[in-house]
């Protein structure tokens, strides 16, 4: 009676988050016609953080849905990573990159009917810090700010204590997206679960926390992204987004048109998906792709050797090939080619068995009696922490596992919950991590790997150091790129890190939707998507 | 001597109740992470979460006090009625539940029925019927309700009667035909339980010398079937179906997230991944009271069923049969 069962149907129940990501740039479906003012799309989604506010969620399955409320100051070319206005129509960036000085559109107004200035971006600003517990990505953004002027009612400057070059991609993104001035007074919680009032091309018009949000067009919105192909309001006159939390529900329902499009495609679902008629949209994310966090303070770890063994050891070509969704591409760098800045590391990147064995006796560990290498009588014995929030995690670290166990290192596997994620991280009690990071600028190494920062992952001091500093200091393109490219050389050549594969968003996506399309951060934008 | 008996067991109630929420803070607490390091992992992201931040947060949040001192704060509260508000979204505890309880309720009151219909239904025509391999596969029907997961039936039942013929809808809370497949995936172990303890009580009692009696006198199949014996036999079911509520609650968080309802189910979920503690205690507290208010309603209804059941204990001689 299973005849079409599949196993993540059976496998997939009670998964709890698992934002995936992923991006592209062209939209969903063929472009037959005109496209169709009206009517509505149903979104599943297969998890909700309980929070309606942009600028406090950091899962896919919540950003997709509060991101089209809101505007923000910029917005961020996914072909070319360029900065490009939306709220602001031009901005100025001081010659250390630590002073922002943005000239608002004039115009716009929130959904409640008042006007955006450069004082309710500055209350939004201030207001960040305030956030609580959920928003680790806005206040990361704003960390180090130093003064918010507004200078005029379209004049806003933002300073900071250092050199900050990594603040205008942020304005770009979801987490700094502008809420009204009555929002901005409410508390996190009231934002959370009564929504906040933006400016954007939609309006929540009801949050049901861990079951539905409907979004309404806003009539009257004339001041979207300049990388908008449709001007003033959006084609669809209402979203529904529709938690479903077990995947096979999900993906039956797109197969039998009760939703329009999925998040979180898996790759045992393609087929079926494929064979109703649904398009996969796809896209890597940009940031650091998934990789094998080392523990850069662990005796054995010290060792650059071993750790280059390691990442040679990884046969990264064949966990793409058989973990994750159809496309999805081994890693090149520690960023992934969707990444401003990315740099191709391949050469070093790839599998290469005998080389990873030769650098493991250079280091000293010797073939054991069971097949793990030992060196004074003390094992090649490493951990390997993992969270169980994303169903591909599993599947990698044992791949990862059997693969290194060729080499003769034993990997013995840590499953932990995503809330002991700070605290695992903290205590440093691991040897090797399994994660990934999210973010549209490579401003993402120095947050990982400085050592002024958290680093999570004790990387010695070096200099890699100053030239993460300089990155954030580098306000001409060029220069930056040059830098970042530094950094992914020495973080690749150390090892300091080992990049296994990149973190591809599947979409699943009905015919009769077109122009369903991803931003730079591989989330999704609905503005210029309309449904036949 | 009813009332005494109320009395007492409305005392043990309580106690029942202390334990409940004692044990689950205690539980909540012992687990690794707390709310605040929950909220701040959220996603799927791996950023590293800036220490001193997260301290601050804990202080905020009152999470940097000793457990015990949470613990009396938490009780000292929940004495005068108030559950305190959810961690995560703020809201009162009695306000979420009291949202999400109606979905529920109508969940499980419709499987239930739904259960005791069928299940009782099922064990009856089981143990009339004369053909032994009839009586056979009747009676491997409830082993095999019992044994298979919820949630995989609840899966079965959506691929044929919503994917396939769409009959019904696989996910939501609108109307009647979106409680069919949740309410008869939650009905189909319930009922095999009820089936199989009220089959095997049947045949029991109707191996009974008074069934025998009845027989001789001329009542005919059905009359003793229905009269005689299930009156009898329905007394342990009943204890069953009591016990049975606790069950059904606990399938009904599986139920609702398999076809994404709204309810307590939901709320419990969402509560423990995100280890907001007083939400996950103002359920407990719920089920335990249900749990208690129900089997006192079953051990009221055992007289009626059976007069010989009296329900003071300090008259034993009442008690001769």
């Amino acid at each position: 009676m299973g005849r079409t069962m599949t196993p993540a149907l059976v496998a997939g129940l009670l998964f709890l988050a698992a934002c995936g990501s992923g991006s592209g740039t062209s939209g969903a479906g063929g472009g037959s016609g005109e496209p169709k003012t009206g009517g509505t799309l149903t979104f599943a989604v297969g998890s909700d953080t309980g929070c309606a506010d942009p600028q406090q969620v950091a899962s896919n399955d919540s950003i997709y849905s509060v991101r089209q409320l809101v505007d923000s100051l910029t917005d961020q070319d996914p072909e070319t990573g360029e900065i490009v206005p939306w709220l602001a129509e031009s901005w100025d960036v001081s010659k250390d990159a630590s002073t922002f000085t943005f000239h608002l559109r004039e115009g716009v107004t929130f959904s409640d009917g008042t006007e955006l200035t450069a004082d309710v971006v500055k209350a939004n600003f201030e207001a960040v810090p305030d956030l609580g517990a959920l928003a680790t990505l806005a206040t990361g953004y704003l960390t180090g700010v130093k003064e918010i002027t507004a200078e005029d009612p379209q004049t806003l400057t933002v300073a900071f204590e250092h050199p900050n070059a990594q603040f205008l991609q942020a304005t770009s993104t979801h987490s700094l997206g502008i809420v009204s001035q009555a929002s901005t007074e409410l508390t996190p919680q009231e934002r959370c679960t009564q929504g906040i009032v933006g400016s954007g091309p939609f309006t929540l018009a009801e949050y049901v926390p861990s079951q539905s949000a409907t979004l309404k067009k806003r009539t009257g919105y004339a001041w979207g992204s300049s990388l908008w192909t449709k001007d003033g309001e959006a084609y669809l006159d209402e979203v529904v987004f529709k938690v479903l939390p077990e995947a096979g529900v999900r993906t039956g329902s797109l197969q039998s048109g009760q939703v329009d499009a999925i998040g979180n495609v898996a790759r045992a679902d393609e087929p079926a998906l494929e064979a109703s008629g649904a398009t996969l949209q796809a896209r890597a994310n940009p940031g650091a792709v998934f990789n094998l966090g080392v523990n850069n303070s662990n005796p054995i770890l010290q060792d650059e050797k071993v750790r280059q063994g390691l990442r040679n050891a990884i046969d990264r070509q064949q966990i793409a090939d058989t973990v994750f969704n159809s496309g999805t591409e081994p890693a090149t760098s520690i960023l992934s080619r969707t990444t401003p800045g990315y740099h191709d590391l391949s050469a070093e990147l790839g599998y290469a068995p005998e080389e990873a064995k030769a650098l493991l006796e250079e280091a000293g560990w010797k073939p054991g009696a069971d097949g793990v290498r030992e060196k004074a009588g003390q094992k090649l014995a490493l951990n390997l922490a993992w969270f169980a929030n994303s169903p591909t995690n599993q599947p990698a670290v044992e791949l990862i596992q059997q693969q290194l166990k060729d080499a003769g290192v034993a990997v013995e596997l840590k499953q932990y919950e995503i809330s002991q994620g700070p605290e695992v991280q903290q205590s440093g009690d691991f040897d090797l991590m399994w994660g990934n990071l999210t973010r549209a600028d490579p401003d993402i190494l120095r947050t990982l790997y400085s050592t002024s920062l958290a680093n999570v992952y004790r990387v010695p001091a070096s200099d890699l150091d100053s030239t993460l500093t300089a990155e954030a200091g580098a306000v001409d393109a060029a220069e930056r790129k040059e830098l970042v490219a530094q950094a992914q050389e020495a973080i690749v050549g150390n090892a300091y890190v080992i990049p296994v594969v990149e973190l591809q968003t599947k979409l699943g996506v009905a015919a009769r939707v077109h122009d369903l399309n991803f931003e730079a951060s591989s989330r999704i934008q609905l503005h210029d998507t309309w449904v036949e | 001597m009813m009332r005494r008996y109320i009395a007492k067991r409305i005392a043990q109630a309580v106690g029942v109740l202390w334990a409940a929420y004692t044990l689950s803070f205690f539980i909540l607490v012992l687990l690794p992470g707390d709310p605040v390091t929950a909220m701040a992992g959220q996603g799927m992201d791996s950023a590293p979460v800036d220490p001193a931040r997260l301290e601050a947060l804990r202080a905020e949040y009152g999470f940097d006090q000793p457990a015990p001192l949470q613990y009396l704060e938490y009780l000292g509260r929940a004495l005068t009625g108030d559950l305190g508000d959810s961690v995560a979204t703020g809201r009162p505890v009695t306000q979420l539940i009291t949202e999400a309880l109606p979905q529920t309720l109508l969940l499980t009151a419709s499987a239930l029925t739904l259960a005791l219909l069928f299940g009782g239904a099922l064990a009856m025509a089981a143990t009339y019927s004369e053909r032994r391999w009839v009586r056979q596969f009747l009676l491997s029907l409830p082993p095999l309700g019992v044994s298979v997961p919820t949630f995989w039936i609840g899966l079965m039942l959506v691929q044929f009667f919503s994917f396939r013929n769409a009959w019904f809808p696989a996910f939501g809370n609108d109307g009647v035909k979106g409680l069919v497949l949740p309410a008869v995936t939650l009905a189909v172990p319930t009922g095999a339980q009820i089936a199989l303890v009220l089959a095997k009580s049947l045949s029991t009692t109707l191996d009974e010398p008074y069934i025998a009696t009845a027989k001789a006198k001329g009542a005919g199949r059905v009359h003793v079937h229905l009269r005689h014996a299930l009156r009898n036999a329905a007394l342990p079911a009943l204890t069953v179906a009591g016990l049975l509520v606790g069950a059904l609650m606990a399938n009904a968080v599986v139920i609702e997230t398999v076809f994404s309802r709204n309810g307590l189910g939901r709320v419990t979920q969402a509560a423990v991944a995100a280890q907001d503690i007083p939400v996950v205690q103002g359920v407990v507290v719920y089920g335990a009271l249900v749990f208690v208010v129900v089997n006192l309603l079953v051990d009221l209804v055992y007289p009626l069923l059976d007069p010989r059941i009296v329900l003071a204990p300090t008259r034993p001689q009442a008690v001769a049969a």
